[in-house]
């Protein structure tokens, strides 16, 4: 049995995974990325392929994706995290036609063929205004760890109306909400709505077609679901794999790769 | 749009970085890639040796000027619908303020200027151009390729962009050097053609303009002059056309946006001089022999762009890697007809000198035109070009320019159906470049031209 490997070095974490030759995922590595890039890779590879039991030499093809795609060592090509959070979407939810990524850094909305293929996409420009690190900003300015704030925003009975997008703004503006004695749950709905609405701007801009599949990281938080969902008007898919779309994505390509040149091989 | 003038490590194709792959994998043995990555070539034609050698010459001129070596006077004037004619018609030299600091941001050294200007009180976000150039004169007008003069007279002309109405007004605070504005009205009309009205209200302000060049330099207007000047420009413009229309071949002989500047460098600052028809002959003889042997500038051309907005000039070479790794080469650009628009037919017309040069102010050039004459410039380029795509480059530090490219690349991408791509930097200040963002959506977006050849090619029964 060969495998097809992706990797997603993204600007936060790194993120491996494994599918045999039947598409099936086997393994999944999620790490920090840190400030050594290369070393990143390889070690989420190694846990992937820990978690699998495979060995090294069981690898048929592999991609790197995300900022750090270069710094894959072992990789046989690159790809985009654009391309490859498309093509995940795609092999997740097959009716996905719009993906919404929502990452460390990144936010941005693609449109997708009923192949997979990348149609148009829209990004957040260069500044980090709404992207994950807002999340995590606005958590640390509330003295709470990022994976509680989408379930505590749910709780919300007066959400606040945030003025910035700004992910370093946003922690003088909670900081004055916190000192006019705003509750934590309706500072985060506020938080939370801000960035669904910088979104769904994004979204429009290459067109909200159902159906709508949300990956990233931040996908995991429910605050942040419900505030694209309401935003949208609009159920959105979220997989439990939602934080490895770029990795899944970039493997479906190793996979195809590998595929291709069995065939020309054989 | 010279931005290699005397600059020793210069090569007009931009040089590669390594390529992508960091080491050689093993399993690229075994399995073919789909190989996107091009190795650029180093293309170093006659162009190239004769823009640095004029380039050079004009510049010396103007550090002789400026040094008192000669008793030249000069003019400062705008790249977009300026009258040139009339300045080189009296003997000036022409200086453009644009094109010197463009070429400072080259080099890498337009940051220090844009800062010297903030310090005066310049907004972060105010036109960049504009702070390097008075950055520049703040550092008393010395740069890399020379030495600047200080203006004899401060030759604005408002073609749409307010700010460097201001930009002049302060030279003149500054240097103490008389300034005026010819007034250009915006074209109106939707066939783009100036009314004759806004003609006649041009040419009444170019004959000012004659009594205050006569003044500036002692010396009454040479008719003969005047026309000769205009009889070259004419000339020059039909070759700059014929050059425009090469890039139509497959492959396109040269690179329409990063090899353009080259040749506009000449087109802008020596205009209306023999050197420049000299210039322009040679051009055109050494990229028709170019394109008869079917060169371009890759080894492969892949993709056909057409690119809208000005280059990030701090990091030219970097850019154009970014799109050479993919073979895509401009077919078309925008920002090479900021100082005049040639390829649909326009020529000055020596028998009727002045409203020729009115009507190339107002309506002949790309900053004075409707945003919907923009789109039919684009997509006349798309068509008769035979463009796959086209790629929007946004300045940051200019909002009066880059305003509602966000529409421009609906209307292409949803309306015309033209995959359209929007990135965003700034054409001096290098603050505004992010390389791994912006080389991320670039490689996104020829990963789905990619994706959607072989689709397409699968579909048709090819080998995908």
């Amino acid at each position: 049995m060969r495998y097809a490997v992706g990797v997603d070095v993204g600007s936060t974490q790194t993120k491996a995974l494994l599918l045999d030759e039947s598409g099936t995922i086997v393994a999944r590595s999620l790490i920090d990325t840190g400030a050594y890039l290369v070393r990143a890779a390889e070690r989420s590879l190694e846990a992937a392929l820990a978690e699998a039991g495979v060995s090294r030499n069981d690898v048929g093809y592999a991609i790197g994706t995300g900022y750090g795609r270069f710094k894959v060592a072992f990789g046989d090509d690159q790809v985009t995290e654009i391309s490859c959070h498309a093509k995940g979407a795609w092999s997740l939810f097959p009716k996905t036609r719009t993906v919404i990524d929502i990452g460390g850094q990144d936010t941005k909305a693609i449109k997708v063929s009923d192949r997979g293929e990348v149609l148009d996409f829209a990004m957040n420009d260069k500044c980090a205004a709404g992207s994950g690190r807002f999340l995590s900003n606005s958590a640390e300015a509330l003295g709470l760890d990022v994976s509680e704030i989408g379930a505590r925003s749910l709780d919300a009975k007066t959400p606040v109306r945030l003025s910035t997008v700004c992910t370093i703004f946003v922690e003088t503006d909670i900081l004055s909400y916190l000192a006019s004695g705003k509750k934590t749950e309706d500072i985060l709905a506020g938080v939370h709505g801000a960035i669904g609405a910088r979104t769904i701007a994004l979204v429009r801009r290459v067109g909200a077609e159902p159906e709508i599949t949300f990956t990233g990281g931040v996908a995991r938080n429910v605050g942040m679901v419900r505030a694209v969902q309401e935003k949208l008007g609009l159920e959105v898919n979220v997989s439990p794999d939602s934080h490895y779309t770029g990795a899944l994505g970039a493997a479906v390509f190793a996979l195809e790769r590998m595929t291709a040149a069995a065939q020309v091989l054989a | 749009m010279t931005e290699h003038h005397g600059a020793p490590d210069h090569d007009m194709t931009g040089h590669h970085e390594a390529p992508p792959r960091e080491s050689p994998p093993a399993a690229a043995r075994r399995a073919p890639v789909e190989t996107a990555k091009a190795e650029p070539v180093h293309y170093q034609g006659r162009v190239h040796e004769l823009q640095k050698e004029l380039m050079n010459a004009y510049y010396a001129e103007l550090t002789d000027i400026a040094k008192g070596r000669s008793p030249k006077k000069n003019a400062h004037l705008l790249i977009a619908g300026n009258p040139v004619e009339l300045v080189r018609a009296f003997d000036m030299v022409p200086v453009f303020p644009e094109v010197n600091v463009l070429q400072i941001a080259a080099r890498k050294a337009s940051l220090p200027l844009i800062q010297k200007a903030e310090e005066l009180g310049y907004a972060v976000d105010n036109c960049a151009y504009v702070k390097a150039d008075v950055g520049l004169y703040l550092s008393g007008y010395e740069a890399p390729y020379g030495t600047v003069p200080k203006a004899d007279l401060l030759l604005c002309n408002y073609v749409g962009c307010n700010v460097y109405l201001n930009w002049f007004e302060h030279l003149a605070e500054l240097t103490g050097a008389p300034a005026v504005n010819i007034d250009i009205p915006f074209i109106r009309s939707a066939d783009g053609e100036p009314s004759p009205q806004d003609i006649a209200y041009v040419v009444k302000q170019l004959e000012e303009l004659i009594g205050l060049l006569e003044r500036t330099t002692g010396t009454t207007l040479d008719w003969k002059k005047l026309q000769r000047t205009v009889e070259l420009s004419a000339y020059v413009g039909e070759m700059w056309a014929e050059i425009k229309a090469l890039t139509q071949l497959r492959p396109a002989p040269y690179d329409a946006y990063f090899d353009s500047v080259t040749m506009m460098a000449v087109l802008y600052c020596l205009r209306g001089t023999e050197e420049a028809a000299r210039f322009f002959e040679t051009a055109v003889a050494d990229l028709k022999e170019r394109a008869a042997l079917g060169k371009g500038p890759l080894p492969e051309e892949r993709f056909r762009v057409v690119i809208e907005g000005p280059p990030p000039w701090p990091f030219l070479r970097v850019f154009r890697d970014m799109f050479t790794r993919w073979g895509a080469v401009a077919v078309a650009s925008t920002y090479s007809t900021v100082g005049g628009i040639w390829e649909f037919g326009f020529r000055h017309d020596p028998q009727r000198p002045l409203e020729s040069i009115a009507r190339h102010m107002l309506a002949q050039n790309l900053c004075n035109r409707t945003f919907l004459q923009r789109y039919d410039q684009m997509a006349r380029y798309v068509d008769e070009w035979k463009a796959d795509a086209i790629v929007i480059h946004s300045v940051k530090s200019c909002r009066l320019f880059s305003a509602g490219q966000g529409d421009m690349r609906e209307y292409f991408a949803r309306e015309r159906e033209v995959p359209t791509l929007l990135i965003e930097s700034d054409l001096e200040d290098p603050r505004y470049f992010s390389q791994a963002q912006l080389r991320n959506r670039i490689d996104a977006f020829f990963e789905a031209l990619t994706q959607r050849r072989i689709t397409a090619a699968a579909a048709a029964g090819g080998v995908a």
